[in-house]
């Protein structure tokens, strides 16, 4: 009898590691196919513009302040009248991520008073030398103003409204 | 060159010499999609994708990993036997392919076996070129002068002869049905009786089955090579294509058990549509081949490693007086029909 229902489990174990052949298997193709992040995942940095295509950032420095692994460098500059970079007086001349010292806290984006810096979902972001991860403004600055991500208080107000 | 074919031995020689070599070409090209098939199915198993970078579906990672095994040191270790510690794969690759020759793999429509040889005692030469494999794997445990290679080796020793008694005694049941040990007249008998062996010899298939795996070092009786205990057992010291060898060696077994297995027990290349088409035989073998193989790894897949006195005392208080058990009722209802 003890044999019997030994062999029985045998044959249901088989049934049951069968059943997992079929199933929908959980590796994701991951180069292929893009790793599904939550929205606000704080991953590389990301330079705003307006809907005008001005810049956001003011070159205030008050990110590379509040940075507590010192990976910003900001140096500000005076706007050209006739075309100006952006709206206000003087705009971000230089503005630079060293990625290996950043640890994606998020207090950049906090502290900026115009909503430029905000952190994306992207995360690959492995090269060869220590020299090309520092990004610069023609890496982080968006092409395109409308395909870029929200900033925390806009997706903030849009989730509660009436609360800033 | 008309000369020398005009000879009927140098034609023979010839004729074998490039069956031979067409045939172990197929084999070996067989042992490298089986081991991708192995990596895939037991990935898909466990929810994972398998190899998917080296080609479509990762269909070219056998040769990947070709190269990479081709490319990497050859290590010896320095107090092994450096003749018998090269020379091991050797044998173990050497027996494993000789069963070959006797396999046939369906039928010509003239009625021959599509084989190397028609042994008309094909069932033994099968039987004693898989035992030889065992001095492959002996030779390179011992040869090696490491303790775990040592342990895998003695243990794949005792392990392959104690299971070989019942595997021997579970085949002669069909040797008794059939009334030959040839190999394509048990087939042959199987298709006059309109009835596979399996069947009639269910006991036999079972206990054949399960000896065959453990013939072959596949889990649940992969002991020798039993990672948690014994690192990678007999082959631990060896690297580069001397390691390749052992796992070609390995592969090779697993299909010539399931061919065996298919030509005892599933009627080899019996099939329908046979009468229109006579080399479709072939087709039905390769088919009933690779489900024996699937099985396998489903096995591996599905059941843990069986603790090493178990496996021993699995052997020989339950397989052996089964498979002597089913011999007895086997011989005895042959005697009874027969008179």
């Amino acid at each position: 009898m003890n044999v019997l229902r030994a062999a029985w489990g045998i044959v249901t174990g088989h049934m049951v590691t069968l059943k997992y052949l079929f199933k929908r298997k959980s590796t994701i193709d991951y180069p292929r196919v893009p790793y599904p992040h939550p929205e606000r995942f704080r991953g590389v940095h990301e330079l705003r513009k307006y809907d005008d295509g001005l810049e956001r950032c003011i070159g205030c420095e008050l990110c590379a302040v509040a940075c507590p692994a010192n990976a910003i460098t900001v140096i500000g500059a005076e706007n050209d009248p006739a075309a100006p970079t952006s709206p206000g007086q003087r705009y971000g001349y230089r503005y630079e991520i060293d990625m290996l010292r950043c640890i994606f806290c998020g207090w950049c984006e906090e502290a900026c008073p115009t909503d430029a810096i905000v952190l994306t979902p992207k995360f690959d972001i492995a090269d060869y030398t220590r020299e090309r991860l520092v990004y610069g403004k023609d890496r982080l600055v968006v092409t395109d103003p409308f395909k870029q991500h929200l900033a925390n208080t806009e997706s903030a107000a849009q989730t509660e409204p009436g609360v800033i | 060159m008309n000369h020398l074919l005009a000879d009927p031995w140098l034609r023979f020689i010839l004729v074998v010499a490039i069956k031979s070599g067409v045939l172990i070409f197929i084999v070996i090209t067989s042992f490298a999609y089986l081991m991708l098939f192995e990596r895939k199915i037991l990935a898909w198993f466990q929810l994972r994708l398998g190899p998917i970078w080296c080609g479509p579906w990762g269909l070219l990672q056998p040769a990947a990993d070709a190269v990479k095994l081709v490319l990497k040191e050859d290590l010896t270790p320095r107090d092994a036997d450096p003749l018998i510690y090269r020379f091991a794969p050797a044998i173990a690759v050497l027996t494993s392919v000789l069963a070959y020759a006797a396999i046939p793999f369906g039928t010509f429509p003239d009625g021959s076996p599509v084989a190397i040889a028609n042994l008309n005692v094909g069932i033994l030469y099968i039987l004693a070129a898989g035992s030889l494999g065992v001095y492959g794997i002996a030779l390179g445990g011992w040869s090696s002068q490491s303790k775990w290679p040592l342990l895998g080796a003695i243990r794949s020793t005792a392990q392959m002869i104690s299971y070989e008694l019942a595997m021997g005694l579970s085949i002669i049941g069909v040797l008794l049905l059939a009334g030959t040990t040839n190999l394509s007249g048990i087939t042959a008998a199987q298709s006059a009786h309109h009835v596979w062996y399996i069947l009639p010899q269910f006991v036999g298939f079972l206990i054949y089955f399960i000896t065959a795996t453990a013939e072959t070092n596949r889990a649940p009786f992969d002991l020798p090579e039993a990672e948690t205990e014994l690192v990678a057992g007999f082959h631990t010291e060896y690297s580069s294509l001397r390691f390749g060898t052992f796992f070609v060696a390995e592969y090779i077994n697993m299909i010539t058990v399931s061919c065996v297995a298919t030509l005892l027990f599933l009627g080899g290349g019996d099939g329908p549509f046979l009468a229109t088409l006579p080399l479709l035989s072939v087709a039905w073998f390769v088919l009933k081949v690779m489900v024996f193989l699937f099985v396998l790894i489903w096995m591996r897949a599905t059941l843990p490693r069986l603790r090493y006195d178990r496996l021993m005392a699995f052997g020989w208080k339950v397989l052996l007086p089964v498979a002597v058990l089913n011999l007895l009722v086997t011989a005895a209802i042959v005697a009874l029909v027969k008179a």
